[in-house]
């Protein structure tokens, strides 16, 4: 359950008071909700854990923004956009549980992410803290930002291993009027894809496919009608296997799948996520080598003593 | 001198593809802005390996390397400034205008830096696909110009910014490496170097390959053309609009003299004599777009708009497209010169920013016309004027930084799409701090080590990680 959700005073006092706690030296694990916490691999065990503060700080629903503390419960979150009649396009499977903060620092985006796209687009400024215990700005408030470099879409997704998210201003959008999860036992997921203008979500387990519409009624039920007899509404998608988590292209999930039964997989059509709960054999996922030097020399450049998240890698 | 370099680049590029006569370099001096450099050596390759090659050569006789793609950006990124006042090579991406590939099913383009926006548009059309971001400029801008400046145009209201329709790019580094950025499955490992490299303008790289999400057509679109007595009631429906839980495909405002000038350049049928236009664009499915278009008139005529037009067929919407992408040139039938301003204010702030910057333009005696994204907050004042008017520009740079402050103050940033450059470079401090800077410079320092890339750009001298050379203000002027 989540509380009544209060908007709290823009003020940099609990920014400072973090960047405060995470000081200027010694291993420092910045903890959320714990809901993805082997993601990486485990946190140096000597590590101090920090905790990013927590709020709503404020909801501009005709300016489409919501400023919001990384410690934030993504369900508080979205309980406070709703009151506006907006939602954020973030999607995590425990919402009550997950931090707005842990899941951008993870950087997974939820299965909707076909209709909603990825979380990295969601972030418009981040406030983070540095390796120096620096509270540092990068983005802005508004929803288009072309000053200066994107450190934004660097933060999502590094584990905290450059900077230890504070604050973030987050691109919100109206909820959809209507929304309805369908069912079909058809084995040709891309199909449903070619038919639908912009589905919000197309799972598909080897032997069945389920979408997601979202949007006015009367362009949902026409959809509805397109994709044929075959699909019939569903209270909910599947449970995703929570096994192992791939990352291929969309046009190789086929042939990703081809040695898994039905069943024990549940891809994400026209994203590339396919969650699994038995062995797959793992991709080739090489880096090249001058990519290779790219990241560590970033990793070297934001935090040359490797004190944040000292355990995690991106790579 | 530039003969031995020049030589050089011709043996690896071919003597056709070099340019170092003064009148050819006398070309590539500047952009599209009003900053002017001097380039050393100009360079036209065609592969990666000629980009590699020419980027090896460069650094080997210690010149830094200029990227350029259609010189159509408005920020000074492509103006050519050395690294300790030797002349840089310009590196032109405009003969790498190849679409490498089209994966129709899983909507995806790989294209060479210099394909024109609209090409690969016009190339994928017959697929019932489009490329989304779209400067105005798209008839002659590049992609890989949009990559360097995450420029987007009037769809990135609902669509998003260039950055969220490229998925991978492939970057000749300073020192002459390849390296792939991002890949076409969603979670590429690492650090988001693709998201990182997208804006960067030209200081982290070349991109030599670059690929795109394409996104569909739209079954149902709806183009509206509404007719306001007030700019205050033109902002009040922008507001509106976004409030009512509309996320138009497209919001774009018009003052009264840019009105004018473009139905005199275009004749669509713009209202003369109207204080400011909204054209707003609704697509997606066809019962949606319905009944956003309805909500729209709702929302203008709650607002007291004089007129309400939709247009009627494909050929009338072009038509006001027309017109709303030819302002910048019908700006010539109001004065020879213009400096255009890029910044971005919270939308609802749309109203107090517009009056003054109105009112600076006319203390500073200048003309302002305004022409922008309403939707994103996207301000374009464009103060025209006659460049052969003594001491004209002094005025002009001076208004122009008295707008961004306006624009600042209110929470706004200092560009929406066109970059920093070396145009906005040191009001970069009035957005951030020294602290702020040192971070954004360590991740340029980590594609770029010697700065040897596009140095001078986007970042002011003086922070703390690197210890630039500083630029003169308004050397180029």
């Amino acid at each position: 359950m989540t509380g009544p959700v209060r908007t709290l005073p823009a003020t940099d006092g609990p920014l400072r008071d973090f960047a405060a706690e995470v000081g200027p030296s010694e291993p420092v694990v910045a903890v959320g909700g714990r809901t993805q916490w082997t993601v990486g691999g485990d946190p140096d065990a000597s590590a101090r854990e920090v905790w990013a503060p927590a709020g709503v700080v404020a909801h501009e629903p005709a300016e489409m923004i919501v400023r919001v503390r990384a410690g934030t419960r993504v369900a508080e979150l979205d309980d406070a956009l709703a009151e506006g009649g907006q939602m954020v396009a973030l999607d995590p499977a425990d919402p009550e549980r997950a931090t707005v903060g842990g899941l951008l620092a993870v950087g997974h985006s939820g299965p909707r992410r076909l209709g909603w796209g990825p979380v990295r687009d969601t972030v418009l400024e981040v406030r983070f803290v540095s390796a120096a215990g620096e509270l540092i700005r990068a983005g802005g408030p508004v929803v288009k930002n072309v000053s200066g470099f994107d450190l934004c879409r660097l933060l999502v997704g590094s584990l905290g291993t450059l900077g230890l998210l504070a604050e973030v201003v987050l691109r919100v959008r109206p909820r959809p009027p209507v929304a309805v999860w369908l069912q079909g036992a058809i084995d040709d997921p891309d199909r449903v894809r070619r038919i639908l203008l912009r589905p919000s979500s197309i799972l598909w387990d080897g032997s069945s496919t389920w979408v997601l519409l979202e949007g006015h009624g009367g362009d949902v039920d026409a959809e509805v009608k397109a994709l044929g007899p075959e699909f019939a509404p569903v209270g909910a998608p599947p449970a995703l296997p929570d096994d192992d988590r791939w990352s291929v292209p969309p046009s190789a999930i086929h042939q990703f799948v081809a040695g898994l039964h039905p069943g024990t997989f549940v891809a994400e059509v026209g994203v590339g996520i396919v969650h699994t709960s038995a062995p797959a054999p793992a991709p080739v996922r090489a880096v090249d080598p001058a990519t290779a030097t790219l990241h560590r020399r970033i990793k070297a450049n934001f935090d040359p003593s490797g004190r944040l998240n000292p355990g995690r890698m991106v790579a | 001198m530039n003969d031995a370099l020049a030589s050089e680049l011709s043996a690896a590029l071919g003597p056709d593809r070099v340019r170092s006569g003064p009148l050819e370099l006398t070309l590539y001096r500047r952009d599209a802005s009003l900053l002017e450099g001097q380039p050393g050596v100009v360079c036209f390759p065609c592969t990666t390996e000629e980009v590699q090659a020419a980027v090896t050569i460069a650094r080997r006789h210690g010149r830094a390397v200029v990227p350029r793609g259609s010189g159509t950006g408005l920020a000074g990124g492509a103006v050519p400034v050395g690294a300790d006042g030797a002349e840089p090579v310009v590196v032109v991406t405009t003969k790498m205008d190849a679409i490498l590939g089209i994966d129709e099913g899983t909507r995806v383009a790989w294209v060479q830096p210099g394909v024109l926006n609209l090409d690969l548009t016009r190339d994928v059309a017959h697929l019932g696909l489009h490329f989304a971001p779209d400067p105005s400029s798209q008839q002659s801008c590049s992609v890989g110009g949009n990559v360097a400046n995450n420029s987007g145009g009037p769809h990135c209201l609902a669509y998003g910014v260039t950055s969220a329709h490229v998925l991978a790019v492939e970057v000749v580094l300073p020192d002459g490496s390849l390296a792939l950025l991002g890949g076409l499955d969603p979670e590429p490992p690492g650090y988001d170097l693709r998201g990182a490299f997208v804006g960067s303008e030209g200081t982290m790289g070349i991109a030599v390959r670059i690929a795109v999400r394409l996104s569909p057509d739209p079954p149902a679109v709806r183009t509206v053309l509404v007719d306001f007595a007030s700019i205050e009631t033109a902002a009040a429906t922008v507001t509106g609009i976004i409030a009512a839980g509309l996320v138009p495909a497209a919001l774009e405002m018009m003052d009264a003299r840019i009105t004018a000038a473009v139905e005199d350049y275009v004749h669509a049928g713009f209202p003369r004599d109207a204080a400011a236009v909204l054209l707003v664009e609704v697509d997606g499915l066809p019962a949606g777009v319905e009944a956003a278009a309805q909500v729209v008139a709702d929302v203008a005529e709650a607002n007291g708009a004089r007129g309400v037009r939709v247009a009627a067929d494909e050929a009338e919407r072009a038509l006001l497209w027309k017109g709303r992408k030819s302002a910048f040139g019908a700006i010539a039938r109001i004065a020879p010169d213009y400096y255009l301003h890029d910044t971005v204010v919270p939308r609802t702030r749309l109203v107090e920013v517009l009056s003054q910057v109105y009112e600076i333009a006319e203390r500073h005696q200048l003309l302002v016309v305004n022409v922008f994204h309403a939707g994103d907050g996207n301000l374009h004042p464009l103060l025209v004027f006659d460049r052969r008017e003594h001491g004209v520009m002094d005025r002009v740079l001076a208004a122009g930084t008295e707008m961004i402050t306006a624009c600042v103050a209110v929470g706004g940033v200092l560009s929406g799409e066109h970059g920093i450059g070396l145009e906005k470079r040191d009001h970069m401090g009035l957005i951030f701090s020294d602290a702020d800077l040192d971070a954004q410079r360590r991740l340029r320092l980590a594609f770029d080590p010697d700065q040897t890339c596009n140095p001078h750009k986007v970042l002011p001298s003086g922070s703390r990680c690197g210890d630039l050379q500083s630029v003169p203000a308004g050397a180029w002027i």
